[in-house]
Parts: structure tokens; C-alpha cells; sequence
């Protein structure tokens, strides 16, 4: 991908008077020489993949390795059956979904990491939840996946989408700024709304540490991806109706890089700080690892 | 910069829960299989650092094994890969060391080969050591490796069978452990070097190992 900052892509978009998908799947097709077609065909997958991995959790209850979670998505389903969700369908289906997507996740089923597998709710659950709701086809949810990919890809230029990295920072809410652009631009946003959105859901969530109780991803990962979920749609609201981020996009990346590198190791990925050595926490590591 | 492509983002389909932890692990363990390339009997893992402290937690230890083994990161029989492994010995360390990339691992197969490698993220990998020469394989170009002894020309000769057969070169690398001593190179190649390239570079002399690394699928 020759497009390596935000800039870049807000110029060819705006110069070429192309969508940001449009440019995504023509510079995928010029990188991996395929043709936009067998881009568009290849993201499909991805996208089916997703919609599985949301049916299946929906469906199980089966528990984690630590026997802890698993279960959230079934409680919420119960919930939402006698009443609805206060904030209507969609919120009540990216909850559900992204609760579904991140606990499928942890049973070691199978997911689309995107961009990983701590963050696999986020983008599918606004996705699928949207598209659901608004009856929007499938080819504009391609153009949604598209939108989100391109936006992942040029943060992981400057900053590598790991918790061990940056922090959660680079995975959820990394995911949330995806699902952000992916949002408004399936509900028919300009290019500038789309990186508003992306940017506004970024500048949120910096410096969101990576502190998984018992080095596992289950506490606070998979609520968190409900969290964020809904947190993309704040972002998508405030930028269809022209909201901006007084702080460009690409200035965003840049702290987030930063504040990863400043960030404690003992708050990136080791569980040996935060969450991870709370009392509780490791009360949980004494019962867990007598177990085993 | 390197170009990357949109589906290091919104891919892999994989066995969860962590994408540097499990997929990445499984694709070192791929890639290590790729390198080795006979069959073996005993395997010992070295984890390194945030691979030490959460691996367990995120299947590191089962993806490894799976990857070493074949098995792609999106099999849902990686859950249970003890329970299936019965003809080859397999064993893990846990250690800690911050020179080393906070997702590392050195894999060392039968006593005789040590891999070392990252998982770099997004389920992303690097291996960067074998038998303790620097090496580069991301696992995402065709790759072909060697070792021979470090002298003027190796790089031309090489360069040399490989033009011949029309292969453009995307990226090099050379390390050695002494002047005139071992160099290693790494050669990613657009297309994969067929057996006749391979052959002809072992008939150059001083030329001790040199192999044909597949990509990652």
C-alpha cells in the first residue's frame, strides 16, 4: 500500500474524487497483484467468517479454560428477550454480537482477527448490527470492511497493533476508530467523515493499557469489546453531523505511538500490573493455577 | 517504508483468543517447519518475555506445537493438540529477558536446530536468528537462505543464478559471525526458486546450507 498516512488517503480520495473502499481494494489489488474482484471476494470471506463467529457465540455457553466466562452473551440475549435495549436494536445487537464474536474467541473458536484477535468483536458486531438494522447490502458491508481495513493499516504503519506493543490502546481501541470509518461509511459519510469519525474514536481511548487478569483474554477483554462497539457509534453520531477532531488524524497516531512507548511494561500484555495485581486478581491466579 | 497488505489487518481466520499469542505463535511454528523441513522427534521451546508470563493463557504453548506440526491457524483441533501428539517429545521454558522482543521464542528441534523469532503483532512474524546467524523471514515472500563462508562475490554469484532464471529479488539480507568467517543470506524472491536454483547454488564453493523457505499461506 503506498498510502502510508491519513493525509496521503484524504488527498487521493479528494484529487481523484474517490471513496476511501475504492482506494483500499485498487492499492490491495496493485500490492498482492490480484484483481480488485479477488480483493472484494477475499474480504467477503473475512466478512462470512465474522457473521459465523457472531451465530456460533450467540449460540454456545461453553465455558473458558479459567471457567469464569463464557456466558455474559447468554445473560444479555435473556435480558433483551423480556425487555429491550434503552438505546433500541442496534445497540442491543452490537452488544450481543461483540459480546458473541469475543467469547467464541476465547473457547479457541474460530475468528477473524481485526486487526487482532483481543479486538475480533468490535468491527463485525457495528457491521453486522448496522447492516442488520438499516438493510444494508452486503457489498456496502464489503465497502464498511474495506474502510476499516485501510484504516487499521496505515495506524499499523507507525504503531505495531499488539497489547504488548502500545497496549489495548492498539487493539480495541484501534478496532473502535476501524469500526468508527467502517460505520460512516456504510451509512453513506464523506471521506473527511470517515477519518473525523476514526479520529474521534481514537482520541478517546489513548492510553488504554493491556492489564488481562491471569494473562488470559477474558477479564477486561471481552466486555470491553461491547464497550467499544458502541463507543464506535458515539464516534460515527458526532462525525456524520460534521463534529471534527480539533487534532488531525494523523497527530492522533502519533501519541498513540508515543504513549504505547511510554506506557509500563507491566501494563502491556505481562499481567504484572493493573487489573492483573488487584486482590481479586490474584486470588483468581491462586485458584486457577492450583487447578492445573 | 514497507508496503503492508490490508489483510495483515483484517485477517487472519484463526482459532482465538490472541492473534500475536495464538496465530503468531502457530505461524513460528509454521514457518520453523518450513525451515527444518525433515521430521522430527523432540522439539524445545524457549518462551521469552510477555510469551513467558500470558503464553499459557492464550494457547502459545499449543499454537507452537500445532504450527511445528502443520496445522494451519484456523484448525479447530489446535484446542486439543496434547491430546493428540503422542510421537513427538515436546517441552517449554519461561524466561525472562527485555533484550529480547516481548513476544520471542527460540525453537530448537532435535538438539540440532535453534530458530528464533517474534510475533510482531496482528498475528505478524519475524524469524531473525537460526543457529545464531541474523536472518529476516516474515514468512509473507518466498524465501531462500544460505550459509557459506564469508568472501568478496558470494552476493553477485548468487544474484547471478538467480537473474538468470528471470526471478526478481524483493529484498536481501546478509549477516555474518566474523570477517571470513560464516555469513548467512536471505534472499526474498517475488516467485519461489525452483530445485535447479537450489542446486546450482550448492555447487558454489564454500557454500555450506542452503535451503528454499515457502511463504506463509
Amino acid at each position: 500500500m503506498t498510502i502510508l498516512s491519513f493525509e496521503d488517503l484524504r488527498n487521493k480520495s479528494l484529487e481523484e474524487n474517490k471513496s476511501i473502499y475504492r482506494i483500499a481494494e485498487e492499492e490491495e489489488a496493485l500490492l498482492s497483484e490480484i484483481t480488485v474482484d479477488m480483493v472484494r471476494i477475499k474480504v467477503l470471506e473475512d466478512l462470512t467468517a465474522m457473521k459465523s463467529a457472531i451465530k456460533n457465540g450467540l449460540k454456545s455457553t461453553e465455558k473458558a479454560i479459567s471457567g469464569w466466562c463464557g456466558d455474559d452473551c447468554d445473560k444479555l440475549k435473556k435480558r433483551y428477550r423480556v425487555q429491550g435495549a434503552l438505546f433500541g436494536k442496534v445497540f442491543e445487537k452490537i452488544t450481543a454480537y461483540a459480546l458473541a464474536t469475543a467469547e467464541e474467541n476465547l473457547r479457541m473458536g474460530r475468528i477473524v482477527a481485526c486487526p487482532t484477535a483481543g479486538s475480533c468483536g468490535i468491527v463485525p458486531s457495528v457491521i453486522v448490527a448496522v447492516a442488520e438494522e438499516k438493510n444494508i447490502p452486503e457489498t456496502k458491508q464489503i465497502d464498511g470492511l474495506l474502510t476499516a481495513g485501510i484504516i487499521g493499516l496505515i495506524v499499523s504503519n507507525k504503531v505495531q497493533l499488539a497489547g504488548a506493543v502500545a497496549g489495548c490502546q492498539a487493539e480495541c481501541g484501534v478496532a473502535s476508530s476501524m469500526a468508527a470509518g467502517a460505520l460512516v461509511e456504510m451509512l453513506g459519510g464523506s471521506t473527511d467523515e470517515i477519518l473525523q469519525a476514526a479520529a474521534l474514536a481514537m482520541k478517546n481511548i489513548l492510553g488504554l493499557t493491556c492489564d488481562p487478569v491471569c494473562g488470559l483474554v477474558e477479564v477486561p477483554c471481552i466486555k470491553r469489546n461491547a464497550f467499544l462497539g458502541v463507543h464506535a457509534v458515539t464516534a460515527a453520531e458526532l462525525a456524520l453531523c460534521g463534529v471534527e477532531s480539533k487534532i488531525p488524524i494523523d497527530e492522533i497516531v502519533d501519541v498513540l505511538q508515543r504513549t504505547g512507548q511510554l506506557m509500563s511494561p507491566l501494563l502491556k500484555e505481562t499481567s504484572l500490573g493493573g487489573l492483573a495485581k488487584t486482590k481479586t486478581a490474584l486470588e483468581l491466579e491462586k485458584v486457577l493455577f492450583k487447578q492445573d | 517504508m514497507e508496503q503492508k497488505s490490508l489483510f495483515s489487518v483484517i485477517s487472519p481466520i484463526m482459532v482465538g483468543p490472541s492473534s500475536s499469542h495464538t496465530a503468531g505463535a502457530v505461524r513460528l511454528g509454521l514457518m520453523a517447519k518450513n525451515i527444518y523441513k525433515n521430521k522430527f522427534s523432540k522439539v524445545k521451546f524457549v518462551l521469552y518475555n510477555s510469551f513467558a508470563t500470558t503464553g499459557f493463557g492464550h494457547g502459545t504453548d499449543k499454537g507452537l506445537l500445532a504450527g511445528l506440526l502443520g496445522y494451519s491457524v484456523d484448525d479447530s483441533l489446535i484446542k486439543d493438540i496434547f491430546n493428540i501428539v503422542h510421537d513427538v517429545q515436546y517441552s517449554y521454558d519461561y524466561v525472562q529477558d527485555i533484550s529480547r522482543h516481548p513476544n520471542s521464542v527460540d525453537i530448537i528441534i532435535d538438539d540440532t536446530m535453534k530458530i528464533s523469532g517474534d510475533s510482531v503483532g496482528a498475528g505478524e512474524i519475524r524469524i531473525n536468528n537460526i543457529d545464531g546467524f541474523d536472518v529476516n523471514i516474515k514468512g509473507t515472500y518466498d524465501t531462500l537462505l544460505l550459509m557459506y563462508k564469508d568472501k568478496p562475490g558470494m552476493i553477485s554469484e548468487v544474484a547471478d543464478i538467480i537473474q538468470r532464471q528471470r526471478i526478481n529479488i524483493a529484498t536481501l539480507h546478509c549477516g555474518r559471525n566474523a570477517k571470513g568467517g560464516v555469513a548467512s543470506m536471505c534472499i526474498e524472491l517475488d516467485i519461489p526458486a525452483g530445485d535447479d536454483i537450489v542446486n546450482e547454488i550448492k555447487k558454489l564453493n564454500d557454500v555450506f546450507f542452503v535451503t528454499n523457505v515457502r511463504k506463509l499461506k
